[in-house]
């Protein structure tokens, strides 16, 4: 006998209510998190002490809050650059290169030196921040010219400017700046690090320890900036138009080469301002392995957001609190566990809104009722 | 009943009856208790116009859609068809407007994709091969099995389609528009076939919109307005009068404007213009036309002979190869604009509805108003700097809408939810909004229902009236006759003639569309 309920799934063909999208995106985190308790109470733990941990390490003092967003600043200025890109179906996955390109060249400043010693830092600081811009821009340019001009594949050629981008850093910091032979070059002076809570301690002891820093301004404002530029300016307008019917762009003339150029070296200069971040705001120095992969997880970022400016914001919380509990929780695979759970469980609940998914009684049961009757 | 059904092979179908088939879409009944059936051996014609209900309810036939209510009985036994293959088992087969064929691949290849070979892992292209010759032998279905499907015309893709449906075991097809793509040689082919079949015991359904063919070829039709049934007649003392007037509910009385109109300059002239289609296969050949101010020039033809490469050309979409493109009269003083973006030629007077609306003319995410600033995005008083203002966007947006009776629930709404006839009138009010010294309109009234055609007809003569030069590009002869002034025929790329439309009549027309010259 057949069982009397099967799943019915219809295609939509009416718009789902404006709710919708954002209560299936935290739908599908929470059942991330339940169904990683389950993993963790088969292999034994207490999944709500364990997360409960996690809360406490993550967001449980300012200390925590101030690490966990310390880890989310960078990830929200890539994850901002991929939603740039993607918008307009433009696939950077260079954002790691642009990342270290913005590092070296923000470091230029300091290491060149391109600035005289002892400039005050409200000089050099926004003189990097330009400069790590700057770099990221030019790494985007070279894959967004490809494209525009020879039709080259932008997904090949980012991912490859990655390892070039990490390569020429390496080169750099072993051969020519290292630090008494180790990977990395001598400590900025301080006129180049990026402002810390913890600097006002003196005045206000209760941000001791803080490390937060001015890079998470940067992050905040960018996201207002790209949400404006992608919904209330012209260019967004031709972004978007873009990206959801390039035939309909160039009907109405739109210049498609010129915007893919544009917006490749819009996105560079947003992921270049995350990698002048970590080093002018958390390292302090040009190093090895300065990015963990965050311009890998900034694509995650993106699409988790919906490519939302704000939910970029949210999600890289989301993001920074996971490497935090991460660091604090043995073994560290779990976070990336959650993480894995996350990233599946929104992409799948994309179903939901093409979808209606309903339980159906199939006809012999309502036979089978119709007989009893 | 020991046997499972879905293991009997059923080997005919004499009889198919759809009984009160009811599907709802949010907001709009599509079939509202429709009763509908075809036997072995007929013809059955479902007449209607978008947005009828006939598509809705041929797609719950062939299981892409899922009925709300109501049953699909075969030979008194009820059947529940709940996806293409379920009904492809049940020996329905369909044939598609537009072709589901993989280009590169030949024939044989394309009725075998997707079957499981008869030895297993190894092909049996060979046996395949023989069948479709049995097949096209035995329903006169000329076609080279071994011909990559890229190479051949589309009369005979439409073959492959109907040999494909029946190796598929096919007893009963639904043939969806079948002749619009096709030339009356074509036509005729086809009805022989489609008599062929008939006779074999199969049964037929036609969807069609085009009166005559629907008397000349079917046994009973069934007529649909606005999801309901109208009435199933039979194919006896049945007038294209009659039928337009179960169709729209109405008398139809083409309005036609008969003012005379002064004509001005040439405003656009095409010169010897050569320009290559998407194939790389020469498309356009020597065209040479003018259109004057106040005139509006029919282009007519069967699809695909470089309407749209025409009207791509003169947009600047497509690039030609050679001649030249004029815009403007005295003020632009014929300059040759082939080599100017689209941008520059909309800004010098040039509006177009494109073909494929839906794919080139709108952007099916973006709202109502920010479809209609395609094009006047860069301009103000809809941006200033780069500054979008969205107060002047949202006041042109409701003028338009006012304007053109575009029915929508607001200009928030996104384009993709309105119908075919509002998303036409919402690409017609952004072309005119600009009153365009030249307007490009290609296939304006394709898919759209009668009320907006007349809409349509009636701007479209306005627009005459006010100066415009119109090219009207159409596949619909009664709309070309209806509307120009003067009428280019388009065959292979060339123009076969120009005639005023006192001198066209259908028949005239007919034989330079097959690419007779005119003796």
């Amino acid at each position: 006998m057949a069982f009397p309920i099967s799943i019915a799934i219809e295609k939509r063909t009416a718009d789902v209510p404006r709710w919708m999208p954002a209560a299936t995106s935290i739908g599908s985190v929470v059942a991330a998190f339940i169904v990683s308790g389950i993993v963790l109470w088969l292999i034994g733990s207490d999944p709500v002490r364990v997360y409960g941990f996690f809360v406490r390490a993550t967001f449980g003092s300012w200390a925590a809050i101030s690490d966990t967003m310390v880890k989310a600043t960078p990830l929200i200025l890539v994850g901002l650059a991929c939603t740039v890109a993607f918008k307009m179906k433009l696939w950077n996955i260079g954002a790691e290169g642009q990342f270290y390109m913005g590092a070296f060249f923000a470091s230029l400043v300091v290491l060149v030196p391109l600035v005289p010693a002892g400039t005050p830092a409200i000089v050099v600081i926004p003189f990097m921040a330009a400069m790590g811009m700057l770099g990221g821009a030019i790494w985007g340019f070279f894959p967004g010219f490809l494209k525009a001009r020879f039709q080259v594949n932008e997904i090949i050629t980012t991912l490859m400017l990655n390892y070039v981008a990490i390569l020429w850093n390496n080169f750099w910091i072993f051969d020519r700046w290292s630090d008494a032979g180790f990977q990395m070059t001598p400590t900025f002076e301080r006129n180049a690090w990026l402002p810390r809570l913890s600097d006002l301690a003196r005045e206000y002891p209760i941000f001791s320890g803080i490390t937060l820093h001015l890079g998470v301004v940067f992050g905040l404002l960018a996201a207002v900036v790209v949400w404006w530029v992608l919904e209330r300016s012209r260019w967004g307008y031709e972004i978007r138009l873009i990206g959801d019917n390039p035939h309909a762009a160039r009907y109405a003339g739109i210049n498609i080469a010129r915007n893919i150029i544009l917006v490749m070296m819009f996105s560079g200069a947003l992921a270049g301002l995350a990698g002048m971040s970590e080093v002018s705001g958390v390292v302090h120095r040009l190093q090895e392995r300065i990015s963990p992969g965050y311009g890998f997880t900034g694509i995650i970022v993106a699409w988790l957001a919906k490519l939302n400016p704000f939910g970029v914001v949210l999600v890289s919380i989301l993001f920074g609190a996971l490497i935090v509990a991460g660091r604090e929780v043995q073994p560290s695979g779990i976070a990336q566990m959650i993480q894995g759970f996350v990233l599946f469980a929104v992409i799948s609940s994309d179903v939901l809104l093409r979808y209606k998914v309903r339980l159906v009684r199939t006809r012999a049961d309502q036979n089978a009722a119709g007989e009893a009757a | 009943m020991t046997a499972n059904p879905a293991l009997a092979v059923r080997q005919t179908i004499n009889h198919l009856e759809m009984r009160n088939i009811v599907k709802r879409f949010p907001g709009v009944l599509a079939c509202d208790h429709v009763n509908f059936d075809v036997r072995a051996g007929e013809v059955h014609a479902l007449l209607g116009e978008n947005g009828a209900g006939k598509s809705t309810l041929m797609k719950v036939l062939y299981g892409l859609y899922r009925a709300d209510e109501g049953e699909i009985l075969i030979d008194g036994a009820e059947v529940s068809i709940g996806s293409p293959t379920a009904a492809i088992e049940q020996g329905i087969g369909m044939i598609h407007q537009h072709f589901m064929l993989v280009d590169e691949l030949t024939v044989t290849e394309n009725v075998a994709l997707g079957l499981k070979s008869s030895r297993g892992p190894v092909l049996d292209l060979d046996k395949v091969e023989a069948r479709i010759r049995e097949l096209s032998g035995a329903y006169g279905l000329q076609i080279n099995p071994s011909a990559p499907v890229w190479t051949l015309a589309v009369g005979e893709r439409q073959r492959v389609e109907i040999i494909k449906a029946l190796y598929r075991g096919a007893e009963l097809l639904i043939l969806d528009e079948p002749t619009a793509v096709l030339t009356p040689q074509e036509v005729e082919d086809l009805f022989a076939t489609l008599d062929r079949m008939k006779r074999d015991g199969r049964g037929l359904i036609f969807i069609s919109h085009k009166l005559h063919e629907v008397i000349a070829i079917s046994d009973r039709i069934t007529v649909l307005r606005g999801g309901a049934l109208v009435d199933t007649v039979p194919n006896q003392n049945v007038t294209r009068a009659t039928l337009a007037k179960m169709m729209v509910g109405r008398e139809v009385i083409l309005v036609q404007d008969h003012a005379v109109v002064e004509q001005g300059a040439v405003q656009l002239a095409l010169h010897n213009v050569n320009a290559l289609g998407i194939t790389g296969q020469p498309a356009l050949r020597d065209v040479s036309l003018e259109v004057h101010a106040g005139e509006i020039l029919g282009v007519a033809g069967v699809s695909g002979n470089g309407q749209r490469e025409l009207a791509e050309a003169i947009a600047g979409l497509r690039p030609i190869s050679s001649g030249r493109i004029e815009l403007g009269g005295i003020e632009l003083g014929g300059i040759d604009v082939a080599s100017w973006s689209v941008a520059r030629r909309t800004d010098a007077g040039l509006g177009y509805v494109p073909e494929e609306r839906m794919h080139d003319g709108i952007v099916q995410e973006f709202s109502v108003a920010e479809n209609l600033i395609l094009q006047d995005h860069t301009h103000a008083p809809i941006s200033r700097g780069i500054f979008l203002d969205f107060g002047a966007i949202a006041q042109r947006s409701r003028d338009l809408v006012r304007d053109f009776r575009i029915r929508t629930p607001s200009i928030d709404t996104p384009t993709r939810s309105l119908s075919g006839g509002n998303i036409q009138k919402v690409i017609m009010a952004r072309e005119l909004s600009r009153n365009p010294r030249v307007l490009v309109a290609a296939q304006p009234t394709r898919g759209v229902d009668i009320g907006a055609t007349e809409y349509i007809h009636e701007r479209l003569l306005a627009q005459r009236r006010q100066g415009s030069a119109t090219l009207l590009i159409s596949e619909d002869l009664d709309e070309i006759l209806a509307l120009s002034d003067r009428i280019a025929v388009l065959y292979e790329g060339r123009v076969m003639d120009i005639i005023p439309r006192s001198e066209a009549t259908a028949e005239r027309l007919g034989l330079l569309m097959a690419g007779a010259t005119a003796g």
